[in-house]
This record gives C-alpha cells, structure tokens and sequence, in this order.
C-alpha cells in the first residue's frame, strides 16, 4: 500500500451550544493514500464537513477537538499551532466549499484572488503572478481567460465560481484536495464538467482527493474507495466497486436501496425508518445507528470495534451482512 | 378522440423589459442618431405550448436559468403572460390578470408545493396555521371545520397530530415537506404544481415524500406538474416529461422513451450527464459553453446553438419546430433522432 497522503485517526469533536454539548464525530478514523480519490457520503447531520473542517483547522470556535490525530506528512494537523497551520492550508491541503459565490471574496477581481494564492504559497515573483493567474483559469476550462481573470464573482455563473475556487485551490499544487459537495447547486451537464477537472487536475499532480458528498451515484462514478458516515461515525470503508457488490453495514445496504439510480423504480426504492439520534443526549448508544436498525441485536450496546484507519476496509458493526467473498 | 385535458398551455410567452444599457445622455445621443429604439427584452418563455391530462404526471426539467420557474409561475397564475392562453378544463384563466384570479374561487383549482418548506412557510405560522391559512381564505371553513379539515389533511400527508402547534424551524426537513405539501392540497385541487419539492432533502427522506405524493395523487385524482433539475426523479415519478432549452420546449414525450431514446441532442447531453457507476466518466458527452443570452435572441437561430454537437449552418437559418413522430415523441430538432420505433 503506498504512504497514506492524510491519515485520520480516533477524532472525536464537541460543540458546546446553548442546548447542550453535540457530540458531532466520535473516534472517526480513515485515510486517503496518495493519488487516491475517496468519497466521504451520508447524510446531512452526520459529520461529513466536520470532518473536513477539523482537518483544515477551520472548526467553529464553539467546537473543540476532545481526541485523535490527523497526520499529513509528520505533522499533526490538530495539534499545529495557528503558524505553522497557515503554511500548510493552501500550500499542502487545498479545500473547495460548496457554494462557490460565497466563498469567493465578492469585492475581489477573481484573478486577484489566484494571485494571492500564487503569492502566498507558490513562490511566484509579483510581477508573473497576473499571468500565471490567467494561465491557471485557462487550466480549468474558462474561455477568454484574460476577460475573466478581471471580473468579480458576481458577474459569473455557478459554474464559472466553481472553476476559479478550483483554480484558486490548485494554485499552490497542494499534495491534498478537500472537496465539500463542490457541485451541489449546479446543473448535471455543469456537474459532469467540474468533476471532470477536478479529477484530470488530480490526476496530472497525483494529487490525493477527498470527496464529500450526498450523493451517493456521483461517489460511485468518481471515487476509488467510499467511507460512509452516520450521525459522527464512520461505519463502513471499502473501496467502491466492491462497498456496491457487497454493502455491509445495514445503514450503508439502506442508503444504496434508497438511491434512485438510472433503471430503479418508485416501488423499489426502501426508505430508512426512523431518523438520527440526537446528538446533545448525555448518553448516546455505542451504535448510533442501532435505533434504525433492522438488524439489531441484544450485542449492539456493546461497543463498536475500533476502526483501524490505515486499511482500506472499515466495519463498524456486531451485526454486519455476509460478506461474499472469501476473505 | 382523445379526451379533453385538464390543462391546455397554448403558445403562451413571457417576456420581460429590460432597462435601456448606457447612461440617460448616451441613450438620447444614440436615439437621435438612430432614431426610437425598442429596449431590450428578456425572452423567459417563448412560445410554450403542452397539455395535462387528468391524473397524468408530467415532469419539467432544464437547466437553472432555462425558464422553468417563469413557466411554472405562468401556469400557476402567479404572474401574467405576454401572449398566449392557459385554459383548465376548457375553462380560459388567461382572460383575468394575476391579481384578480387570486381572489376568485378557481384559485383553488391549481396549487402550488414551493421549493423549500422552510423557506416559503411563514416562520410565525405555527404548522396549524399554515395548513388552516388556505382553507380559511379560498375555501371560507372556520372553527370545528377547519380542524377537522387541517387534521384530516395533516393524516393523509403522515404528519403527527402532535406536530401541528410547532413552527417550522422546530420541525425536521421532511417535516416541512409535508406541511408544504399538507398545505397545497388541503384546498384539494385538480393540479398540483411541485416546484422541486425533494431538492433540499435527504435521499431516505426524499423516497417517502415522492411515495407520499404518488399515493396521494392515486387517492385524490390529482394531476401533477413536477419540476426537476433531477432527472432520476423525474423518471421516478412521470408520465410524460417536456425538456425545456433557454425559454423553449426543445423535447417532449413519453418518460420511458424520452430517458431510452432522446430524440433532441441537448435532451441526450444531459441524460448522459447523469452520474452512472457502470460507465466510465470519459465516455460521456460534454456541453462545451454557457447557456446562450435569453435577451433579444435571434428568431430564426435555435437556441442551442454554440453548445449543440450537431449544430450546421441550417441552425442559424431557421428556427425548427416542435414535431412529433409517430408515438407522440417531439422533438425541436432540424437533426431529431427517430427516438423510440
């Protein structure tokens, strides 16, 4: 197995609200390898971007990291201090957000915004950066680039945002990409493009990739390995072909059966009873997914194995289906 | 003969006058030198015609900025068109403006189920009052028969009786959805229109309120005008489905022959877009370019030029029609394939 790009191990997350404190990830552990492209998939409210955002050290201030490590090559990214964390951010990890328009700086021409970047993290000298900025629009798919490098994010389409967000990300060639459901909100002919980019960007520079997502068949087309989550666990791993052929985990069988998909039918589509605990409780079962489960056992209170996060397959479950294949 | 439809939309069109560009001095130098000039017009829905028939399900789908939501709000009579005639069971709407049909009793006729619940739901209603709100104004029930009516409905869209005195924010996102749509039919209309009504949930939720919507049109008799840029839903739940390109219906037909067999090339590029497991991404037909001005576009041009594959010179010459073939499959193509045989 090649040298993990980021390795995530037993992080736990709080957030100290009004309400009570939201245990939002518990002991979630996964990698990605170099060059590698995985799929973070469950839905909203179980811990997706949370993840992403204690990665990138851009957790809300009520937030507090309560344990684990995530490690990009020998540097504990959660227990960096804020210098040596704005080196990394940028230059090593790059992160793309859902909603480009937002998070665009609005009063910025666009190839301004490149040029920072450039600046900051690329080594590039003040004079080329104007340039190299146009260049790296043209890299991704933007016709009349030099136009476009003067325009503010106001004055481009959906599409067009998420092209100059990826620019902006790719700008420092990081050696890992975060992308946070980088087309949600856009058109599927739109969708199709800007994955294409990112992928052949990915590609070209080896680049590891992590993919978060809601949608389960976008995954399926555009990731080497899937890691599901529910409500602050990650209770399955395995890389994609065979988490399709073989789902183990009942919540990740359920999520599949209520995917419509290009031949399913209404009649065939299984709906998850029940919906995720609530996180404040002061007690929450060592299954959060027990509750939902058709599979449930008296052994579900016990706690869940722990999940090695440098393999390639993860099962969090007492319960899981057969496995197909001979292990 | 075939029967008569619920819903007959004839060549109805909307367009919108866009302010002058240049300053006020520039404008009156370029008017006395050209002379009066028309100002330009954003054309949002140009020419639309389709039909419903009772119990039918017809999907819309198009990309963002294509006119969907223009034509929704026109067949909604929410707004006014420029030209054209919406009539519901032969009976003419388009003859009163927007306004004044909101206060007559065929208002109820047509419905409407909004994007996000949690957006268009007053926030000070609790979900009582924002199911009892229509039935209040449009159908006059007041005191134990509009309780009775609100928990009927609120039973029929699974909504528990106990939820009704909380507000939308203190409800889940399928929740909402239910209230949205709890709401729209409680005044029972003959068509319902579904703007989106799945995009902001998850998909273990969306699966119940689309079983949820099928089995209340198989119940009430409804017809449905379901809005999606998904085009697995559309799939999911229509009859018949109409694809619309930069203010125009450039396909239209049968679902399951439209998704097998797409006649209209950009009907093909944006099934082929669809995210699929089995095919690898490369293979897959890419539209090159943004989506055409809508201002003042050429009449005798197709729209989809610039981002058509098969685009000639024939496409700038002549707008092509809508013309179906022979198992009510049309297609606005001067290149349509013979779709379904």
């Amino acid at each position: 197995m090649a040298a993990p790009a980021l390795l995530v191990e037993d992080v736990s997350v709080e957030f100290r609200t009004r309400a009570g404190t939201v245990k939002a990830l518990d002991r979630v552990s996964f990698h990605v390898a170099k060059g590698e492209t995985i799929a973070v998939v469950g839905e909203s409210g179980s811990g997706k971007s949370v993840t992403a955002y204690a990665v990138m050290g851009i957790l809300d201030p009520a937030a507090r990291v309560t344990s684990g490590r995530a490690v990009l090559g020998g540097l504990d990214l959660l227990k960096a201090d804020r210098h040596t964390l704005a080196g990394v951010r940028g230059r090593e990890i790059a992160m793309i957000f859902q909603n480009p328009r937002t998070a665009l700086n609005p009063i910025r021409r666009v190839g301004d915004q490149i040029a920072d970047v450039l600046l900051r993290h690329a080594n590039v000298a003040p004079s080329t950066a104007p340039t190299k900025a146009v260049e790296l629009l043209e890299t991704v798919g933007i016709t009349d680039p030099a136009r476009r490098a003067k325009a503010y994010p106001f004055e481009l389409s959906g599409g067009m945002c998420q092209r100059v967000m990826i620019a902006i990300a790719l700008a420092a060639s990081p050696s890992l990409l975060i992308a946070d459901e980088p087309t949600t909100g856009l058109d599927v002919t739109t969708q199709a493009i800007i994955m294409d980019i990112i992928a052949e960007r990915a590609q070209a520079r080896g680049m590891a990739t992590i993919f978060i997502t809601h949608d389960l068949g976008l995954a399926a087309e555009r990731a080497d390995r899937i890691v599901v989550m529910n409500a602050g666990h990650v209770i399955e791993a395995q890389p994609t072909r065979e988490l399709f052929a073989n789902p183990r985990h009942p919540y990740t069988t359920a999520l599949i059966a209520a995917t419509p998909g290009p031949s399913s039918r209404l009649s065939d589509l299984r709906t998850i009873a029940g919906g995720p605990p609530d996180l404040r409780a002061a007690q929450l079962p060592a299954c959060r997914y027990s509750a939902r489960c058709p599979r449930r056992l008296d052994d579900c209170a016990a706690p869940l194995p722990r999940i090695d996060a440098a393999k390639t397959h993860a099962l969090a479950c007492h319960n899981p289906l057969p496995t197909k294949y001979a292990a | 003969m075939k029967p008569e439809p619920l819903l007959d939309v004839a060549e109805i069109s909307k367009r919108y006058v866009l302010k002058p560009q240049g300053s006020p001095v520039t404008r009156l130098i370029r008017r006395l030198k050209k002379g009066p000039e028309a100002a330009p017009r954003l054309h949002a829905v140009d020419d639309v015609s389709f039909t419903i028939g009772r119990g039918e399900t017809v999907g819309l789908v198009g990309e963002s900025g294509c006119g969907k939501s223009t034509l929704v709000r026109l067949v909604a009579r929410l707004i006014d068109a420029n030209d054209g005639s919406i009539r519901l069971a032969g009976r003419e709407l388009t003859d009163r403006s927007a306004g004044r049909f909101a206060t007559e009793p065929e208002r109820v006729k047509i419905q409407m189920v909004f994007q996000d619940a949690g957006e268009s739901i007053n926030p000070r209603f609790s979900a009582f009052e924002a199911i009892a709100d229509p039935l209040r104004h449009l159908r006059g029930l007041k005191g134990d028969a509009l309780r009775t009516k609100v928990a009927e409905t609120a039973k029929r869209c699974g909504l528990p009786q106990e939820l009704l005195t909380r507000f939308s924010h203190q409800l889940s996102g399928g929740q909402r959805a239910r209230v949205g749509i709890a709401r729209a039919i409680a005044v029972e209309p003959e068509l319902l229109i579904l703007d989106e009504p799945t995009a902001a949930l998850d998909v273990s939720v969306q699966v119940v309120i689309l079983q949820l919507l099928e089995a209340l049109k198989r119940d009430l008799g409804m017809s449905y005008l379901f809005v999606s840029h998904d085009l697995n839903v559309v799939r999911l739940l229509c009859d018949r489905v109409l694809v619309m390109y930069l203010g125009k219906i450039v396909e239209s037909g049968p679902a399951e022959a439209v998704f097998a067999h797409p006649r209209h090339p950009y009907t093909k590029a944006l099934i082929a877009a669809l995210p699929d497991a089995n095919r690898p991404a490369s293979e897959r037909i890419r539209l090159s370019g943004e989506i055409a001005s809508p201002v003042d576009p050429d009449p005798n041009t197709c729209r989809f030029v610039g981002r058509c594959p098969r685009a000639e010179a024939k496409c700038r010459q002549a707008m092509p029609r809508l013309e179906a073939n022979s198992s009510g499959q049309a297609a606005a193509c001067h290149f349509a394939l013979p779709g379904k045989s």
